[in-house]
């Protein structure tokens, strides 16, 4: 690791709403703060177009909207925001915490709060990256109009997937929701209203193991996860809804996390490494909105105060 | 017109004058969604950096964005943002959907180095 450029009391990892929201507790309490974010301000927030439940906020304000008006909060209360860097090194484990961005700046603090979210999950077969962009989409609404007229497949057997499924009706002949099991883990309603449309067929109990194409892509080859028998579906496009992962790749292996990669803390947002403390969708939990991000990103300021005080 | 920093493409006259009268030339062709903005953001970064790059945005749903949205190498993009890098007036390189930073300047410095 290079020699250390600057020294903040705390740094936050992720600029979501649970690392913005640190951000501003914390600038709040005139404790030196830094926010890394390896992508975009707002985190998952930007994939909302409209956030109706968000307390306080005017009906149907846009992800992104909010996510601005959370970073200009923060900046107001002295918060220094570096975005679109990427994390080539960090050590967690002594009293000075350093953190290095793109191979280059170094920088320290006595606490760390990792904030860094979650990324939507690829099926990770054969074929599915050469054809990211020309026929696979992790977004309904931003691809879904490419596919006017045209057969698809929907994986997946959450809400986002079933809903996105009706959704894509509007655009597609033909929409085959492919699932592994043989029930759905969507709300009765979200699997009511998809049954009930005529364009959607559904393959259950089966798994995708490779995309197939050459200058396009042409089919899925399927894996019926009871008897193992394999075949070929045609189709035209391939949406992928099955959940997200906890960004926690790139985190030093003695920090606590769960049998699904997430962040273990405790109730006060601290986590097994001294003065690590973690928020929002990359710690182990059961619900993931803005606002249970909001709540973890507020407590976890706190206790790297209380931390940083004491 | 798109909600961002960057500078805009409005129209195919624009377009044209725009990648004629600059030696490098970086165009995001999208929508304001999830796909999209981060690549905004992504250029809007790395404007200062390539001082010798212009960096423009395009609407994707813009009458005029034919010239993206039909261009040879959009042959089979099915996924926005339609990213555009011109050398001297020629499209050297196309991407279809989100790109990270790492890649977009992986292809900045592979063309415009």
């Amino acid at each position: 690791m290079n020699k250390i450029t600057d020294t903040y009391d705390v740094i936050v990892l992720g600029g979501g709403p649970a690392g913005l929201t640190a951000g501003i507790y914390l600038g709040r309490a005139k404790l030196k703060t830094l926010i890394i974010n390896e992508g975009s301000i707002g985190g998952q927030m930007v994939l909302t177009h409209a956030i109706a439940n968000y307390p306080g906020a005017k009906v149907d304000i846009s992800g992104r909207d909010l996510s601005l008006d959370m970073k200009a909060q923060a900046k107001t209360f002295g918060c220094k925001i570096e975005s679109n860097v990427e994390v080539t090194s960090m050590d967690l484990s002594g009293e000075l915490k350093q953190i290095e961005i793109d191979d280059d700046e170094v920088f320290a603090a006595k606490a760390v709060i990792v904030a860094t979210g979650g990324t939507p999950r690829s099926m990770g077969v054969p074929g599915e990256t050469k054809f990211k962009g020309s026929g696979v989409s992790y977004c309904a609404t931003c691809d879904g109009d490419f596919f006017e007229g045209k057969e698809i497949i929907v994986v997946g057997g959450g809400n986002s997937a079933l809903e996105e499924a009706v959704s894509l009706t509007q655009y597609a002949s033909k929409v085959t929701v492919i699932h592994q099991f043989d029930h759905f883990q969507a709300t009765e309603h979200a699997v009511k209203i998809a049954r009930e449309n005529e364009k959607i067929a559904f393959i259950m109990e089966s798994e995708i193991q490779a995309v197939l194409g050459d200058q396009t892509l042409t089919g899925v080859e399927l894996m019926n996860m009871k008897t193992n028998q394999r075949s070929i579906v045609s189709t035209d496009g391939i949406f992928v809804f099955i959940g997200y992962v906890a960004n926690t790749v790139a985190l030093p292996g003695s920090l606590a996390l769960n049998s699904r990669n997430e962040i273990v803390t405790d109730a006060a947002m601290m986590t097994n490494l001294d003065g690590v403390f973690a928020a929002g969708d990359v710690r182990e939990k059961r619900y993931r909105q803005i606002t249970t991000a909001v709540s973890d990103g507020t407590i976890a300021a706190l206790s790297a105060i209380d931390f940083i005080q004491s | 017109m798109l909600n961002t920093n960057l500078k805009h493409i409005t129209s195919e006259a624009d377009f044209k004058q725009v990648i004629e009268s600059n030696e490098k030339v970086m165009v995001c062709c999208g929508r304001m969604g999830p796909m999209c903005l981060p690549v905004y953001d992504i250029m809007e970064d790395l404007e200062e950096k390539y001082e010798s790059v212009v960096f423009y945005d395009m609407a994707f749903d813009s009458p005029d964005a034919h010239v993206i949205r039909n261009h040879p190498k959009s042959a089979g993009f099915m996924g926005l943002p339609f990213t555009y890098y011109f050398k001297n007036g020629e499209a050297v390189e196309a991407t279809s959907s989100i790109q990270s930073k790492k890649q977009v300047k992986e292809l900045l410095d592979k063309h415009f180095a």
